[in-house]
């Protein structure tokens, strides 16, 4: 699904990564770790497609539209609600039968009852939960998710372990997180930045 | 019809998106009324109305600059664009619907503007409104552009006039010429060839500024 050789990456002067090579064949859950600004987010921004490679060779075998991205921010409209952020996003990837799939989403991450707030009013822990139910809308081949249980609390890491549960296996995942001990029993390999 | 409704879903957000913060048209409309009402005491009372219709274009073209400033704000605080770049549909539809956008935010500036105009200086007749909505046109799509460029850059603020000014040069003059001349139909065919040409181009290399 995704293989890199000799990957590196600049911003301006500060290099992030190097000489990366990598391989995550189909349905692999792969868990990346490393300290801050060791490039986990740049490498999942490039094998999104958000980034070019400065030099080496990067393929990602998922057309765009297969790629679920959970980013550091959410994505998502401030002053819009749950439900119309979704919604906007359901129309842009041409879901069938788009409003039943954002409502079970929203209800088995939690936020049926706040699907009508706006987000700028929802916690840091709901939009959390909203940005997963964004990566996971359009059932994505491929999930890259940058740190997904920033801002969750027990009762939503919970969620999302029985989430990635019944993924695994069935997508390829690639996973950066300071707390790879959470994801250790799902992980099929991991690679850790420096 | 995929193109088309993905354009649909994407104005309509922007539209909404004002409708909930009125950010960007209150300012606009105040902006260009404060410009006029500025403008009316400081040109000499025999100044005639050629530079009166000057005046009014300068007005226009500084509060489409307005609004464009703050035309991608909402992606850029919350990396929106990510997402929307990801999605299948064809980027250009993103710069559409926000040139649809700012081309309603446009309008609705003038249509306060206008008649203010009128108050002040010299009436409006049919030329004048339509040489304003073709430059609106260019306005909107070549400032989209910039403004999505502006947007990826940390010198966001000087960048986007720094580029818009200079490119809207000629709408300036063809919208001047229109307001003046004894034949304003080749001025503002000159308009409809700039809204043209800048949209074509805009349209066609929007991806490579939303991409890396």
């Amino acid at each position: 699904m995704i293989r890199a050789r000799a990957l590196e990456r600049r911003f301006g002067e500060k290099r992030v990564f190097r000489g990366l090579d990598l391989d995550v064949a189909e349905r692999d859950f792969l868990v990346v770790t490393g300290p801050n600004g060791s490039g986990k987010s740049t490498l999942l921004a490039l094998c999104a497609g958000l980034l070019a490679p400065t030099r080496g060779e990067l393929e990602v075998r998922a057309s765009r539209e297969r790629i679920g991205y959970l980013a550091h921010e959410p994505l998502v409209y401030r002053e819009l609600s749950a439900f119309e952020n979704l919604d906007l996003y359901g129309r842009l990837y041409r879901i069938p039968e788009r409003r039943e799939r954002i409502g079970m989403l929203l209800e088995r991450f939690g936020l049926w009852d706040a699907r009508h707030e706006r987000v700028s009013a929802l916690s840091r822990g709901m939009q959390q939960r909203l940005a997963l139910c964004r990566a996971l809308l359009h059932e994505p081949e491929l999930l890259l998710l940058d740190e997904p249980y920033a801002g969750l609390d027990e009762a939503g890491a919970l969620l999302l372990d029985g989430e990635l549960a019944a993924l695994g296996g069935s997508r390829t995942c690639l996973v950066a997180t300071h707390d790879p001990a959470r994801v250790a029993g799902l992980a099929t390999s991991s690679l850790a930045l420096v | 019809m995929t193109y088309l409704a993905d354009i649909a879903a994407l104005a309509r957000k922007d539209l909404l998106l004002e409708l909930r913060s009125r950010d960007t048209v209150p300012a606009m409309v105040l902006f260009v009324v404060s410009a006029l009402v500025v403008f009316n005491f400081s040109l000499p009372a025999d100044s005639g109305d050629l530079a009166a219709y000057g005046l009014l274009w300068v007005a226009i073209v500084f509060t489409a600059l307005l609004g464009l400033t703050r035309a991608f704000v909402a992606e850029r605080e919350q990396r929106v664009l990510d997402g929307l770049v990801l999605t299948p549909a064809d980027r250009s539809t993103i710069w559409i619907g926000k040139g649809i956008a700012v081309l309603a935010f446009l309008l609705l500036a003038e249509v306060v503007a206008l008649p203010a105009f009128a108050l002040f200086f010299e009436p409006v007749d049919a030329t004048l409104v339509a040489a304003v909505l073709l430059a609106d046109v260019g306005l909107a799509a070549v400032g989209t552009l910039l403004a999505a460029m502006a947007a990826a850059s940390r010198a966001r603020e000087l960048l986007l006039p720094l580029l818009f000014l200079p490119l809207v040069i000629p709408i300036v003059v063809g919208g001047v010429g229109a307001s003046v001349d004894d034949d304003p139909a080749r001025y503002l065919g000159f308009l409809v060839l700039y809204d043209l040409i800048f949209a074509i181009l805009s349209w066609a290399s929007f991806e490579y500024v939303v991409t890396e």
